[in-house]
């Protein structure tokens, strides 16, 4: 009886730690086992006594990558246990910096992480050999992603200017100058992306994912909108309890999420792409389809170019909400403490991210629950890599390892975000 | 006349427990990234490649506490296999906001996050690394900035001291130009007792500074404390401004505990 098992001790070019094990039996894929050994941090626990307004700079420490999506899932869920409405423009300032966050981490990952394994390269640097052009128009879409959260954050890791409320500080409209003139050429560098990215080749993969996302009224969802799935869920971000569920696998410090009634779903840029598709404009729609994207895309090979769909949309949503710019009267409007229970789902870079607090009368946690897009995706990537195997099954053992980190790369996983990832075994009986 | 190769240095980048910010900061510097990689071999480091050459490593940029067994024994590992030891960020070089569990129950704590904790192998501590092994620099801040890490690549590679200012905030935010946001405003600010290093971003934002880059050397922190207490902070609010990112940093941490109830 032939049995082996194949084993990727460390994935790389993912953020945090993790290993995969995939045990074949007869030639038959036997078990799939994405552990994440990122050493847990307690976020949850630790952020119990502290006032409201400390909240938001802790919760960015979960991840230097999406710290602002950390941010506003965390200052829309306070806001809402306190009764907050914030001021219009405060609003689009928040939508502006979110677009920050999602040009500079979709670049990372389209550019740094993922492309080089379309390409047969070990990391970007190496690419950056071959193809210094993509690698370099690449670093500048990150920059200038960068250099947005820098103008409305104070820097781009660890931002310090969100405040329950609004913000510390607003910028007049001359501050925007540099940072517009960026971004305009950050349009152009995206599109040239996404025509780069169109002529990789794509392994065949279908699959009938559940997409979850956020849906918003008229625009393509960021900070606010119900969460739908293809399946027809339609529930506000209060309801997300009831209907979804965190586990815990004994092989891994990530808990794993799911939906109560019908199991594993995915969330991320395929997802918010099938169900928001409308919600882009006109121009943008037709990039993808010059690009080859279906409305629905349902191979995650291809997610990378429904990243980069998304980055030329924040790019153009920016230089939107920049023209549209006019200072805030207040930079903030004032938070009384009061005892209550506040929800927020925003969508991350890599997904729905869902934050609940609950406020005692003095405004301090008394408990918290955070629940990441990465701990959401893992069944859904412990099911792809099972498809991913079955067709590896007949390539020696570093071209199956390679189509397996790829697979999970597929999604942008972030380990450090969900241990609060990957060795790749696998074993061949 | 044909040139002598010299071998390029080998880099390698470890992670412990942390966010990944601090390495992402070597991702972030967009325009040096490309002439870091022409003069380093970047000989490990699993979050931008999938090449991982074997040590000894010339530089090793160590990012994250340890909170595992099982890391207290990989960093003695990473000691042996690195020439030179450089810890980057609050976490490695103070134990992070992970180090908030040095202070409470650690069982109690994952009973509070994880429906069966005893799946989870975890220390009671979140300590720095200087703690486990003995490390050639400490580069500070949640995160650290990406010029200063620059500047430690760079000094490291030529073989000198790496020129980082040991001042507090304070110097810097009076270069910046601000005005002082606890004197003029009444807010409070750890800037007096925080380390330079991030370009006093906060108070420019018109905050207080939180002391992401831990106490400078000599901080007053008591000093502070009471200038706290007379703007109308109550003495848990005070206690709770040293307990951070860098809570387990020594005067941070006997700050907070004097405020303790």
């Amino acid at each position: 009886m032939a049995t082996k098992t194949v084993k990727v001790d460390y994935i790389a070019r993912v953020e945090g730690e993790s290993s995969l094990k995939i045990d074949i039996r007869d030639g038959i894929v036997d078990g799939v086992r994405l552990s994440i050994f990122e050493p847990p941090r307690f976020f949850e626990a630790l952020l119990r006594g502290r006032g409201f307004g400390e909240v938001l700079d802790i919760v960015a420490r979960i991840c230097g990558i999406c710290p602002i999506a950390y941010q506003m899932s965390g200052v829309h869920a306070i806001e809402n246990a306190l009764g907050i409405e914030v001021d219009a423009p405060i609003r689009a300032l928040r939508r502006l910096l979110y677009c920050g966050e999602w040009i500079e981490s979709h670049a990372l990952h389209i550019v740094m992480l993922h492309a080089p394994d379309f390409l047969g390269y070990p990391d970007a640097m190496a690419m950056a050999r071959d193809h210094k052009d993509a690698v370099e128009r690449g670093l500048a879409l990150k920059k200038a992603g960068n250099d947005l959260l820098t103008l409305l954050g104070g820097r781009a890791i660890h931002p310090v200017n969100v405040r329950v409320g609004g913000f510390y500080r607003v910028p007049s409209r001359a501050e925007f100058a540099p940072v517009e003139e960026s971004l305009k050429r950050a349009r152009d560098l995206a599109i040239e992306t996404l025509r780069w990215a169109a002529t990789f080749p794509f392994p065949e993969c279908t699959r009938d994912y559940e997409f979850v996302a956020l849906r918003h009224a008229d625009e393509y969802p960021m900070n606010g909108g119900r969460i739908v799935s293809s399946a027809g869920l339609d529930i506000a971000a209060a309801d997300y309890e009831t209907e979804f569920l965190e586990r815990q696998v004994p092989y891994s410090t990530a808990l794993h999420s799911v939906l109560k009634r019908r199991g594993a779903y995915l969330v991320g840029a395929m997802a918010r792409y099938a169900l928001n598709r409308d919600r882009l404009p006109a121009e943008v729609r037709a990039l993808a389809d010059e690009a080859g994207l279906d409305p629905v895309c349902r191979n995650p090979f291809r997610s990378i170019l429904v990243r980069a769909v998304e980055v030329v949309y924040a790019c153009g949503e920016a230089l939107r909400l920049i023209e549209g710019y006019e200072r805030p009267a207040r930079p903030f409007v004032p938070a009384e403490p009061r005892a209550g229970v506040g929800y927020a789902c925003t969508e991350a870079p890599r997904g729905v991210l869902f934050h609940r607090y609950r406020l005692n009368a003095e405004g301090a946690i008394d408990d918290a629950s955070l629940v990441t897009p990465t701990a959401q995706n893992q069944d859904v990537i412990e099911e792809d890599l099972r498809q991913v195997a079955t067709a590896s099954l007949d390539l020696d053992e570093d071209a199956m390892k390679a189509n397996c980190e790829q697979s999970i790369r597929n999604h942008d996983p972030c380990i450090s975000c969900a241990a609060h990832f990957l060795t790749l075994q696998v074993n061949r009986t | 006349m044909a040139a002598v190769t010299a071998r390029k240095p080998k880099l390698a980048v470890w992670k412990f427990a942390s966010c990944d910010g601090c390495q992402l900061s070597l991702l972030d510097c967009e325009d040096e990234l490309l002439a870091v990689a022409g003069k380093l071999d970047i000989a490990y480091f699993p979050e931008a490649s999938r090449r991982m050459m074997p040590g000894p490593y010339d530089l090793s940029l160590v990012e994250g506490s340890i909170t595992t067994p099982a890391d207290a024994t990989r960093i003695l590992r990473v000691r042996r296999l690195s020439r030179r030891l450089v810890t980057i960020g609050a976490c490695a070089t103070a134990g992070g906001i992970q180090a908030l569990r040095n202070f409470a129950d650690v069982r109690e704590f994952a009973a509070a996050v994880y429906p069966h904790p005893e799946y989870l192998k975890t220390l009671a501590t979140s300590t720095a690394i200087s703690a486990h092994v003995p490390v050639d620099f400490e580069l500070r801040g949640c995160p650290i900035d990406k010029g200063q890490l620059l500047e430690v690549i760079k000094a490291f590679l030529i073989g000198r001291k790496p020129m980082i200012a040991e001042h507090s905030v304070c110097i810097d935010c009076k270069r910046r130009g601000n005005v002082c946001v606890m004197v003029a405003h009444g807010t409070p600010c750890l800037g007096p007792v925080t380390h330079a290093g991030c370009g006093a971003i906060c108070p420019s934002y018109d905050r207080g500074c939180y002391g992401c880059f831990g106490p400078v050397g000599g901080a007053n922190t008591a000093a502070i404390a009471r200038e706290f207490a007379s703007l109308g902070m109550a003495r848990r609010d005070i206690a709770r401004v040293f307990q951070t990112f860098n809570a387990a940093a020594e005067a941070f941490r006997k700050e907070a505990e004097s405020h303790g109830d």
